[in-house]
């Protein structure tokens, strides 16, 4: 056999286009591709929003959301969850969970702000080139992603089960849980919720004032500190809530390194429904959830989610350089 | 440590100022008469074996030709980073593919045909190239934003496809890759780093001529001025996208000789050795010595292998001190140990001369620190 | 200066004593006035243009451009005569820029079309409208900031080389032409605009005036059939203002075509042969200057709107 042939004929065991199998379980992948989705838009309009104002990608948002993974953890491991589901009524199970959330967006809020005003406010004052704060994004990121490894170690947290999902109903003949749902549910709820805080309040009107013009908007009288620093503190809320319902989706998921790919899923979640546009990364995040099931099942190997997940990106961006939804950004100007 | 060093910029400042203007003075000739005892010395440095360079972990060799290694990767990226200014975080997947075609056009694993292993060279180069352009060609019309991610991205799934495409043998990789045949009587083997050291740094040698030949020409200038201002290069009619392409292939066609002189010298290729924290390495060398400077980057290249095998007993707390040395770095001084220099301009010397009575530009150097301190 | 005869050009390479620059200083009226004519020489532009001396070289054809609401350029109708110096003026805001950038393919009109020698632009790029010969400046300088001032106008003067990666690696003789070449007209141009004494400075460290030479000087290098400058003088004192105009009078004496973007209408009126005036987008005058001093819709545009009021 010519080597060529034997190169190429060897691929039979490793992609399989197994069609058949992926129209018999579809429905069952898009519950789960949008679970997963939801995800990924919480951390995504995380960057969206710094990017917007600041035009930065914030490289360590994924740590600022491991960060809320691992608060999640702790509190749990606390009040005595742990490999298997408490027993628990479904009263104390919401209000233990809520309090898990809401220290994991105390513990992703407080990291942000952290991380703005140690890395990138300095910056900010020097008048730095774009690339400097880029790199100090990553730099943040190694030293909180080892900082981490240092404490925790190498390996990944004991797996906190919160409950078993329960089948709900049933559309296509396929079965939707209560996990797929209330994590569906929360991130359209923190979705919109964000989209109304941006639109109605001042803080909101200050900060889409910045994304659009922040010489004018100081002049106006925003205070472009207070709005920067605000808008790392949302994004961190929103990472905290992610953590949440990534640790309820995959409860042994939590190690240092372990925001890193979910993060740059999360960012080309973004870049894929137009960056700056939180509904954007809503419609983003929830596509990049969905193609990396599909593809998985369709392909054979779950490994394939994340190579497909770039394929599609850069697939779309050459269609759409920027983005399905458009950036909501002032555009440059000449 | 903000007042220590403030206190002693100034002299050193000036003392390496004293020292370039006094190279500036100097004729090319002059300078490359000068530079041989220096490429000597350099070429000697594993003889001479030093007690206190010498490294805890490995042999000094080997260490040098880890040093050489990055050197080498971060001269390429360097041509994508420092002087065109585009930011690319997946280079190790170049690397990468540099090291797969070696192997599998040398291994006795691999069931690709065997080639002697110094043709694997100028394939590797071309067919990083080749996924250069094929990676750069839709991203690179985007903004600069986006192309960290995407090619960050592509560092990745380079990773992913070795572990899931059953040619590259995964984690058990392939074994036994080839080595030149014996070379001015040295055998390359390996066991032994000098020959792969003194081979490093003759392609160092020859990467850097091309190199600067393409900066000082209308490649390089149209560089530079794609990093300063993309918009108004394009208006001032450079062909933005052809060059940034070019860049890129470039930087890619550099990585991926290193790679496979790399997985020549370990012998060795497997999935493991890829993965993100490298392309931020090489990066780190990139800033660390100073984006756009040649001499610059390789300083930082070495410094970042060589401090590494060093001070081994750090482990993965490596990361940590290379994560807040970023961050301390861009904070205290974002142009890197030496700021960006280049000469854009084949006869620059003459034309400066003829103009001014001076040789080159004398103010460069002052203006290299941004918030203009110190002086 | 005691050897007067023997300094100029017999070796060119050999190091003078402050070089060109200095040799200038010490030149008498005659020499300087000789010298400049022979910077002039090596500045003018050296290709052909298909249109004669006073014929229409660009033409903005029903031009209209819209951002979201708001329509920056309205129909805008106006010719370029090869060889004049065209003044486009009009309150802040009124579109003058938008105008540039339509002509300079930085935006694609909503409608309407921009000819240059009579060939629409179409959707062609920025660069290779450069290359078809229209140049500009930018109202908020735009120079490469870690270049020498030198460097700047040679990346300009780049616009009309081949040489690339292959050429430049090899240094094969296109190169080495090209970089001779490169060099001797950028060197010209910087002494042609006043700044070559500065020549070895970053852009970045030069004083603000040089700057805005600077960037005239990096459009003239790409040898343009049409130069576009926007507000040139603007932070200009009147004095610096007066030198401007000298220098654009200067410009479109040496062969240049000369679009002229000036808020200051009093200024333009002596500069200009022709003037084209906008309001919110429109076209509502165009004439000779002294036509348009006298026009009461100009007239209108300018007191009703206070002068630096509205951003
Ligand atoms: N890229 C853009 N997006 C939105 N509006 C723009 C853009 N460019 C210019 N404008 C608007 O077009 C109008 C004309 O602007 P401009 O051409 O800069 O005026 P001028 O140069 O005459 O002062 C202004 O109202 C300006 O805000
Ligand atoms: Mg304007």
């Amino acid at each position: 056999m010519h080597p060529l042939t034997a190169f190429l004929a060897d691929g039979s065991s490793w992609i399989t286009f197994d069609v058949s199998g992926f129209k018999a379980e579809f429905w069952s992948l898009t519950f789960d591709g949008l679970a997963y989705g939801a995800i990924y838009a919480l951390i995504a309009m995380g960057y969206t929003l710094v990017y917007g104002v600041l035009r930065l990608i914030n490289f360590a948002h994924s740590e600022v959301f491991i960060s809320g993974a691992y608060a999640v953890v702790f509190t749990l491991s606390f009040l005595g969850f742990g490999g298997s589901p408490p027993g628990l009524s479904t009263p104390a199970l919401i209000g233990d969970l809520l309090l898990a959330m809401i220290l994991a967006m105390v513990v992703s809020g407080i990291v942000a702000v952290v991380l703005e005003r140690v890395a990138y406010r300095p910056l900010r004052k020097k008048g730095a080139p774009p690339l400097a704060f880029l790199i100090t994004a990553i730099g943040a990121s190694f030293t909180i992603q080892y900082l981490i490894e240092w404490w925790r170690g190498p390996n990944a947290e004991n797996s906190v089960i919160m409950f078993i999902p329960k089948p709900l109903f049933s559309v296509f003949g396929s079965n939707v849980d209560d996990q797929q749902l209330i994590i569906f549910l929360a991130a359209i709820v923190l979705a919109v919720g964000v989209d109304q805080f941006l639109k109605r309040t001042r803080f909101g009107r200050g900060i889409r004032a910045v994304a659009q013009d922040p010489d004018t908007a100081t002049l106006m009288g925003v205070n472009k500190e207070r709005v920067i620093m605000l808008t790392f503190l949302i994004g961190g809320i929103l990472a905290g809530a992610a953590a949440l319902f990534y640790v309820m989706k995959v409860p042994s998921g939590v190690i240092y390194n372990g925001g890193f790919i979910l993060g740059i899923k999360a960012f080309a979640a973004a870049v894929l429904g137009g960056i700056g546009n939180i509904r954007g990364a809503l419609l983003g995040g929830l596509l990049i959830g969905l193609i990396g099931e599909y593809g998985a099942t369709l392909l054979g190997n779950a490994q394939w989610t994340d190579v497909i997940a770039f394929v599609v990106l850069v697939l779309i961006l050459m269609i759409r350089p920027t983005g399905i939804l458009g950036e909501s950004l002032g555009k440059a100007r000449v | 440590m903000t007042t220590a060093s403030s206190a002693t910029r100034p002299a050193n400042e000036s003392a390496v100022r004293r020292f370039r203007n006094r190279w500036n003075e100097l004729s090319r000739p002059q300078q490359w008469v000068a530079l041989i005892p220096l490429v000597v010395l350099i070429y000697l440095i594993p003889e001479i074996n030093a007690p206190f360079l010498a490294s805890t972990s490995v042999d000094f060799a080997t260490s040098m030709f880890h040093a050489a290694e990055f050197a080498m990767i971060a001269l390429g990226l360097n041509v994508v980073v420092g002087q065109a200014g585009l930011l690319d975080l997946g280079y190790v997947g170049f690397f990468a593919i540099g090291s797969y075609v070696a192997a599998l056009l040398t291994s006795p694993e691999s069931m690709l045909a065997k080639i002697p292993y110094l043709a694997t060279l100028p394939i590797a180069m071309i067919v990083t190239m080749i996924f250069g352009l094929l990676l750069g060609t839709p991203t690179l019309r985007l903004r600069g934003d986006y192309l960290a991610i995407v090619t960050l991205g592509f560092g990745e799934i380079v990773r992913l496809l070795a572990s899931i495409i059953p040619v590259f043998n995964g984690n058990v990789g392939l074994d036994n890759v080839g080595h030149p045949p014996k070379l001015l009587g040295q055998t390359f083997s390996n066991t032994d780093a000098k020959p792969w050291y003194w081979l490093m740094v003759t392609l160092i040698i020859v990467i850097l001529l091309f190199v600067g030949n393409l900066e000082r020409s209308r490649v390089g200038r149209a560089w530079v001025a794609i990093r300063e201002d993309e918009d108004a290069a394009q208006i001032m009619g450079v062909s933005t996208f052809k060059f940034k392409l070019w860049a890129f292939a470039i930087g890619a066609g550099i990585g991926g000789l290193s790679g496979a002189l790399v997985g020549g010298q370990v012998s060795f290729v497997n999935n493991q050795d890829f993965s993100v924290p490298f392309s931020v390495l090489y990066l780190a060398a990139v800033i660390l010595g100073g984006a756009g400077n040649k001499v610059g980057v390789m300083i930082g290249g070495f410094l970042v292998a060589y401090i590494p095998d060093r001070f081994n007993s750090l482990g993965d707390k490596k990361y940590l001190v290379f994560g807040v040395a970023l961050v301390l770095l861009m904070i205290f001084r974002s142009q890197g140990l030496l700021g960006a220099r280049q000469r854009l301009l084949a006869r620059g010397r003459q034309a400066y001369r003829q103009l001014l009575g001076r040789p080159e530009p004398i103010t460069s150097e002052s203006s290299v620190t941004p918030d203009g301190g110190a002086q | 200066m005691t050897e007067p005869a023997e300094q100029p050009t017999e070796q060119p390479t050999e190091p003078v004593e402050g070089g060109i620059v200095a040799e200038v200083e010490r030149m008498t009226e005659a020499q300087r006035a000789e010298h400049a004519a022979e910077v002039a020489d090596v500045v003018a532009p050296d290709r052909d243009i298909a249109v004669g001396v006073g014929d229409t070289l660009l033409e903005m054809r029903e031009v209209t451009m819209r951002f979201g609401g708001l329509v920056a350029l309205d129909t805008v109708n106006f010719d370029i005569k090869r060889g004049e110096i065209l003044g486009l003026i009009g309150p802040n805001g009124a579109g003058k820029t938008t105008c540039f950038n339509a002509m300079t393919g930085v935006y694609r009109p909503t409608s309407g079309q921009v000819l240059l020698e009579g060939r629409a632009m179409g959707r062609r790029k920025r660069y290779q409208i450069t290359r078809m010969g229209i140049a500009r400046t930018f109202q908020n300088i735009r120079l490469f900031g870690e270049m020498t001032a030198l460097e700047n106008v040679v990346v300009g003067a780049d616009a009309r080389h081949k040489t690339s990666v292959p050429g430049a690696l090899l240094r094969l003789p296109r190169h080495h032409r090209e970089e001779r070449e490169v060099v001797e007209r950028a060197t010209a141009l910087l002494e042609f605009v006043g700044i070559a004494d500065r020549a070895a400075d970053k852009a970045r460290n030069l004083p603000y005036g040089y700057q805005r030479r600077l960037e005239i000087a990096r459009a003239l290098a790409t040898e343009p059939k049409l130069l576009c400058l926007d507000e040139p003088a603007a932070g200009f004192n009147p004095r610096e203002k007066q030198d401007l105009m000298g220098l654009i009078r200067k410009i479109r004496d040496d062969g240049y075509t000369v679009l002229l973007i000036e808020h200051d209408m009093r200024l333009v009126m002596g500069v200009t042969d022709r003037i084209v005036v906008l309001e919110f987008g429109k076209k509502i005058a165009e004439g000779a200057p002294a036509e348009i001093r006298e026009n009461p819709a100009v007239i209108a545009a300018y007191l009703g709107v206070p002068d630096d009021g509205a951003a």
